[in-house]
């Protein structure tokens, strides 16, 4: 059987209302799936992230952590210090590849004479990006990464060092807390082209089930959480 | 992708046979399984969760054609396309002709479980399209043509050195001509291999976990970042699902996600969650110019409606294969198909009819562990017993099956002939075993004793007679 664009369409969704022994959905039934959707619900709630704010940061850089990301916490002004010191730890060049970011720009990054930064978009050749987060999810220490000019998406995945600036003003206890945000920040009709949660650098247990870090995306995550 | 589900009984024999499958497979039966119970127990909320995914996919099922119509409009309202395909033979048209209009020569391929079940990539390399798999476990297969074995770990059984043999062979023409012997030596080489294909590629092709009506997006979860290196490098990207994968909301995927995890891997989170929504924004850096969704039936609507719709709740997590002992002791090639194990066993024979897979269903003790695990609760013991009376129905029951129980059923409905049956059976097997108390052959018996002693009763009759005497129903312990 073969069909194409309308008919296929009509195939499909007559198949189903056949299989479902009822037509198109109409009237109270139409209404009542179509409020679901309006004002959705949430699930069961998951009580390990519903704490009081200082407890929740720790929730998140304790779970990102065991997601084998490493956490440092500073005040704004450090933020850019901690990077030179991270790359110098890690004995990894003082070149990094950063998100053209308004938010990114308001820390000093002059002070770091040695840091050569190149605003833009990821290159093949980047072995260090700079990115900020949408949010962070105190749940399970995952990063939330909204696309936009402001925040390119190779990025999040080329480097095989990703370093994170997170305010804690941006971490929330769930998922739940971040559509929200989602919803306020673009409209509930409208989504960045891509929406990232990252959870620790990229791995695969495709090999003996062993995990190993560094699959395709990055082999480091380091998250600096920023306070006020 | 081509049937051996017919062979399943020399699959078997094969897969029992071969010693580094079984290697592997000893490694799989403890480690899926007990980081899944680890995860569990670290969250309280994981059985409520459970009930609230069921009850998400119900809803949705039920209402399956509105919540298609409402993702097509929110695709369509931010840029991208939505295809229907009735068939596979439907989407691998669509597929090729997409590939077509932008002239493609490769496809950066993430891993897609409908993507094998339409038999994708041999179909474009017939064309000249050279798909080119990007999760690891799905590269190494595809290098030595193979379908995956697991629908999550598609090379869990192969051992390391198989894999370092397969990437000699394969990358010594691209310069790496060392034998790799350390696991991260072999993900290195596989990661700056694919790393160039990725950036070469014209088009990325990917499956979704889930379809988000509310917002019109796709979304995969995975480990590695290859689904998101290929939904973002190339100028195309190309979403395969099917119809059931649809859900109404973001709240609910956040539920489904919460079981999804835990479930596979025993993660408390996937490495990368990701929503794709339309192609790139006018202002944005990266990101495919086009965004299109395949949507595939073939077949599924037909099974809404009917006792069988509870199959379409799977969220292809794998832990019903992770937790069954047939799946342990055979591994999944011997199912003859794209999806094994105990969902195998349930969706095969819809997919691909039940004269051909009528051997899946029954290869269960029944057990229950699968159902047990299931995040959304799909009763697969029942279902496999579903499709053995289809097959009993359909006289594609062997015919010794079938004699041995009509044999068996004219003694069970005349209880006094059934009765000195068994009676003199049990006393002639309690004789004759008696000195070793057990039977190395019986007659009738060979399929049970090649591989193991038959146990021999002891003497005191059977248990209607030992029933009896111990007072039966009229005495309580």
């Amino acid at each position: 059987m073969n069909a194409t664009g309308n008919d296929a369409r009509a195939q499909i969704l007559n198949g189903i209302r056949r299989s479902l022994r009822r037509g198109e959905l109409t009237g109270a039934a139409r209404e009542a799936v179509e409020a679901r959707l309006a004002a959705p619900m949430r699930g069961p709630s998951v009580a390990r992230a519903q704490l009081p704010w200082p407890e929740k940061i720790a929730l998140f850089c304790q779970w990102a952590e065991t997601g084998n990301a490493t956490v440092a916490r500073v005040t704004s002004g450090e933020v850019p210090g901690e990077v030179s010191a991270y790359l110098m730890r890690n004995n990894l060049p003082a070149r990094a590849a950063m998100a053209p970011s308004p938010l990114l720009d308001r820390y000093d990054w002059a002070s770091q004479k040695m840091l050569a930064l190149r605003r833009g978009g990821g290159e093949g050749s980047d072995q260090v990006s700079i990115t900020g987060a949408f949010a962070g999810i105190a749940e399970t220490g995952t990063l939330v990464m909204a696309s936009g000019p402001d925040h390119p998406v190779a990025l999040n995945l080329l480097p095989d060092t990703h370093l994170v600036v997170l305010r804690e003003d941006d971490i929330v206890a769930g998922y739940e807390e971040v559509w929200a945000r989602l919803r306020e920040r673009y409209g509930k009709d409208a989504m960045p082209r891509t929406v990232n949660t990252i959870t620790g650098p990229s791995r695969t247990g495709d090999i003996e089930q062993a995990m190993e870090l560094g699959a395709h995306g990055p082999r480091r995550l380091h998250i600096i959480v920023v306070r006020g | 992708m081509q049937s051996t589900a017919r062979a399943f009984n020399r699959n078997v024999g094969a897969a029992l046979a071969n010693p580094d499958l079984q290697d592997s497979l000893a490694k799989l039966k403890v480690g899926f399984s007990e980081r899944r119970r680890q995860a569990v127990e670290r969250l309280p909320e994981f059985e409520s969760l459970r009930d609230a995914a069921r009850d998400i996919k119900n809803h949705t099922l039920a209402n399956l054609d509105f919540y298609l119509e409402e993702f097509e409009r929110k695709v369509t309202a931010l840029g991208g396309h939505v295809h229907w395909a009735p068939t596979a033979e439907d989407a691998r048209r669509i597929i090729t002709d997409l590939c077509r209009s932008v002239g493609a020569r490769t496809i950066a391929k993430s891993k897609s479980m409908i993507s094998e079940e339409i038999g994708i990539n041999d179909h474009l390399e017939a064309l000249g399209i050279a798909p080119i798999e990007t999760d690891l476990g799905e590269y190494i297969i595809q290098l030595r043509h193979e379908p995956p074995s697991h629908i999550i770990a598609p090379a869990v059984h192969l051992t390391k050195d198989q894999v370092a043999d397969t990437f000699l062979e394969h990358h010594r023409a691209l310069g790496f001509t060392k034998r790799l012997t350390e696991r991260n030596d072999l993900v290195a080489e596989a990661r700056q291999v694919l790393r160039q294909k990725f950036l070469d590629a014209d088009v990325g092709l990917t499956g979704a976990n889930f379809l988000v009506a509310e917002t019109g997006s796709s979304m995969l979860v995975t480990n590695e970042g290859n689904a998101d290196l290929s939904n973002t490098l190339p100028r195309m990207h190309i979403v395969l699902a099917s119809i059931e994968k649809v859900i109404p909301t973001l709240e609910d995927a956040a539920v489904l996600l919460r079981v999804l995890a835990r479930s596979a891997t025993g993660q408390e989170s996937s490495v990368y969650t990701t929503l794709n929504t339309g192609p790139r924004r006018k202002d944005d850096l990266d990101g495919p110019s086009q965004y299109h969704v395949v949507i595939l039936d073939n077949g599924r609507s037909s099974v809404l409606g009917t006792e069988m719709q509870e199959m379409l709740r799977c969220i292809r997590c794998g832990a019903c294969m992770n937790h069954c002992p047939v799946y342990g002791a055979i591994g999944g090639h011997a199912y003859g198909w794209v999806y094994p194990g105990p969902i195998g066993a349930v969706l095969t024979p819809q997919l691909i009819g039940v004269e051909e897979a009528s051997n899946l269903p029954n290869a269960s003790t029944f057990c229950g562990r699968c159902e047990s695990v299931c995040p959304v609760r799909i009763p697969l013991p029942g279902l496999m017993r579903h499709w053995r009376e289809r097959e009993f129905e359909r006289h594609l029951t062997p015919k010794a099956v079938r004699q041995g129980l009509a044999v068996w059923g004219f003694l069970a409905q005349r209880p006094k002939l059934y009765r000195f049956v068994t009676g003199w059976a049990n006393r002639a097997l309690a004789l004759f075993g008696r000195g070793e108390g057990r039977f190395h052959t019986l007659p009738l018996a060979s399929g049970w004793t090649r591989f193991r002693d038959f146990p021999a009763p002891e003497t005191g009759g059977t248990f209607h007679e030992q029933w009896a005497r111990h007072g039966g129903a009229r005495t309580r312990p």
